[in-house]
């Protein structure tokens, strides 16, 4: 699939390298991030191996949005260490993020509605050609490049002059990641991918995660929805108010036990006890303690 | 215009490779045509010729044509940097009076020093494209409505521009200029004219056209071009994907300041002297003359070309009240009635744009 015809400054196209062990390209280590006196995260940590997906889960407000601002260059870190190849970073732009191949696929799409499919394509990143005082697009080579890289992720649009806002959420997501993809990604964050979408059009979403992965992408996948993320996940880790309550790999975790510690984990088992006083409440069905064997991340402020 | 509805039963898409998705439909050329503002305005600015090639039969008269270009090209000069900057997501209030500050700066300059008028004209250039940067980097840095800074830059400059003439010449005009070095050589640049056919035609003309030219070039095949499409259409997004927001916008606003400078330095070698209360309300009518030529208010959409018919209508209506014997107070009932058509055109064509 690797279009070795884009050539010139764009289109870096990830060269296949043998996995090796220790090949982290993406790691934090007890991280976290205050804004003013509050402190959104703390405590965080978090590898992201090429060819694995890391899956982050939480609900609303557990701070999955800091943690992938921080990894994107969006925002700094405050405490901790953020690694890339193993050395520390501190991006001030998303652009050093890119340089350093980590591409974010946002929760609100980073697509320009009214602009064209292929403009989008290349936003940022546009193929030009041509001496500087007329510097141009090389617009033929930008949709035929467009198509194909499409084709390649099995999307086929008729017409890439629509302008993106024309497409269906999942598409859109789909033009997004295969953009990520063709741009020398190593390191695709996708924040939310399948918040939006009806269940087919996940379905979509999360072949193309897959896909991601067998080019050897490491992918960041942030959700709230525990059955996405068990379907493709390689490594789990929960969120909650800031910190990290679980952090396991996919042998480590059922799906069932990861839905519980969505759910609110082991506050909502030892709450169990206060609801079974409660008439009209039925408990049954809550998981106890002892049943959470997964290994829970230790915070590193003892915080529950 | 209908939306075309796909047909009721559709083959489900086939899995695997497939050659188009089949789910859109062609439509009509007319139909497409229409859609895009710049062919609108197009009709709009033919409508506007006919009815006053028909209503006022000076208007035939190819002097007539010249005067009635001549006067859309001052607007319309300025209307280029004003719709880049709308297509950019933001505007600038202190477009009109800026060309006054510009000409005021290069006039009272050369004429207190008793310099060179070049040195003037270039004070003049550093001192729009100085607004300029200033209106973008206060836009940029604070995140206000660029509505509320350029409103505050607008009315500075209106009283600056009052105070200061009355302080350094004790009159509202600044002196005249034309006996001055390179006063001769500046107005042959800014304000000369030559004959095409027996008929006087200014040179504001050629610079309108060639200058809309560029722009379209610009904003149609480079790289900038699209970056002001993106950091208009969607902010967040065009820097998340790496657009240089600031430079952008930035640039835009001193964009703006280049044409008032370019505009002021017309004005200036046009008249000698320059009123220093002038300007006011003019910015409106470049605005004005952007969204009538399909630029989107909120950014993201239009064109280069659409503003220069735009500015055409609004010369074509100035003109044209006068060689048709009417009360020229008609002239802004006129402009409003064509800005309220054309916003709504303009909405129409947003939503259908982005109708999912």
């Amino acid at each position: 699939m690797t279009s070795t015809n884009g050539t010139g400054t764009h289109g870096a196209v990830i060269a296949d390298t043998p996995a090796q062990q220790d090949d982290t390209i993406v790691e934090l280590r007890n991280a976290g991030k205050s804004y003013g006196n509050i402190r959104a995260l703390h405590g965080i940590d978090l590898k992201v191996h090429p060819g694995r997906v890391t899956c982050v889960l939480g609900d609303n407000g557990a701070g999955k949005s800091t943690l992938i601002k921080i990894i994107s260059g969006l925002h700094q870190h405050t405490e901790g260490e953020f690694l890339v190849d193993g050395e520390p970073v501190r991006f001030s732009t998303p652009r050093e993020a890119l340089d350093k191949g980590i591409a974010t696929v946002y929760q609100d799409l980073a697509t320009v509605p009214l602009m064209p499919v292929w403009r989008n394509f290349f936003l940022g990143s546009e193929m030009t050609k041509g001496p500087w005082p007329v510097r141009r697009l090389d617009i033929d080579r930008m949709k035929q490049t467009a198509d194909e890289e499409l084709r390649n992720m099995g999307i086929v649009l008729d017409d890439l002059e629509q302008p993106i806002g024309t497409l269906s959420g999942g598409q859109r997501q789909c033009v997004a990641i295969a953009r990520a993809v063709y741009f020398g990604a190593r390191v695709l964050i996708l924040d939310e991918p399948t918040a939006a979408l009806g269940v087919k059009q996940s379905g979509v979403v999360l072949k193309y995660i897959a896909a991601a992965r067998e080019r050897g992408l490491g992918v960041i996948f942030i959700t709230h929805n525990p059955h996405h993320a068990y379907m493709v996940g390689d490594h789990f880790s929960v969120l909650r108010l800031g910190t990290m309550e679980l952090s396991a790999s996919r042998d480590q975790v059922s799906l069932e036990e990861l839905t519980n510690h969505m759910a609110g984990g082991t506050e909502l088992a030892a709450l169990k006890h206060e609801l079974a006083q409660v008439r009209g409440v039925d408990v049954e069905e809550l998981p106890e303690e002892q049943d959470l064997t997964a290994p829970v991340a230790k915070t590193g402020e003892g915080a529950t | 215009m209908t939306q075309q509805a796909a047909p009721a039963v559709t083959p489900p898409p086939a899995s695997g490779p497939k050659e188009s998705d089949g789910r859109t439909t062609r439509r009509p050329l007319a139909l497409r045509l229409l859609a895009r503002p710049e062919v609108g305005v197009f009709l709009g600015a033919v409508a506007v010729y006919v009815f006053f090639l028909v209503a006022a039969p000076p208007v035939r008269d190819g002097d007539s044509m010249a005067n009635i270009l001549y006067q859309s090209s001052t607007i319309g000069i300025m209307a280029l940097p004003v719709a880049l900057l709308m297509i950019g997501g933001e505007f600038d209030l202190s477009a009109g009076v800026a060309v006054i500050s510009s000409a005021l700066t290069a006039s009272m300059l050369s004429y207190q020093l008793t310099l060179n008028v070049w040195v003037g004209v270039v004070v003049a250039l550093i001192v729009s494209l100085a607004i300029g940067f200033l209106n973008g980097w206060m836009v940029v840095k604070t995140g206000l409505p660029s509505f509320l800074i350029t409103l505050g830059t607008f009315l500075i400059l209106q009283g600056v521009n009052l105070a200061v003439t009355k302080l350094v010449t004790t009159n509202v005009a600044t002196d005249d200029i034309s006996d001055m070095d390179g006063f001769g050589q500046a107005k042959k640049i800014f304000a000369s004219s030559f004959h095409v056919g027996g008929v006087n035609v200014k040179i504001t003309i050629v610079y309108w056209l060639v200058f809309a030219a560029i722009a379209t070039w610009v904003l149609l095949r480079t790289r900038y071009g699209n970056w002001i499409f993106a950091v208009g259409g969607n902010k967040e997004s065009a820097r998340a994907v790496g657009v240089p927001v600031t430079f952008t916008k930035i640039s835009l606003f001193m964009l703006v300041g280049f044409g008032a400078w370019f505009v002021g330095m017309h004005q200036l070698f046009t008249f000698n002297t320059v009123q220093s209360g002038e300007g006011v309300g003019q910015e409106l009518i470049y605005i004005s003359a952007a969204v009538i030529g399909g630029c989107l208010l909120t950014g993201g959409a239009g064109s280069a070309i659409g503003p220069v018919f735009g500015a055409f209508m609004f010369g074509m209506v100035q003109q044209g009240i006068v060689y048709a014997g009417w009360n020229p107070d008609w002239f802004k009932a006129f402009l409003g009635v064509m800005l309220l058509g054309a916003v709504l055109i303009n909405l129409w064509v947003s939503r259908t744009a982005t109708r999912r």
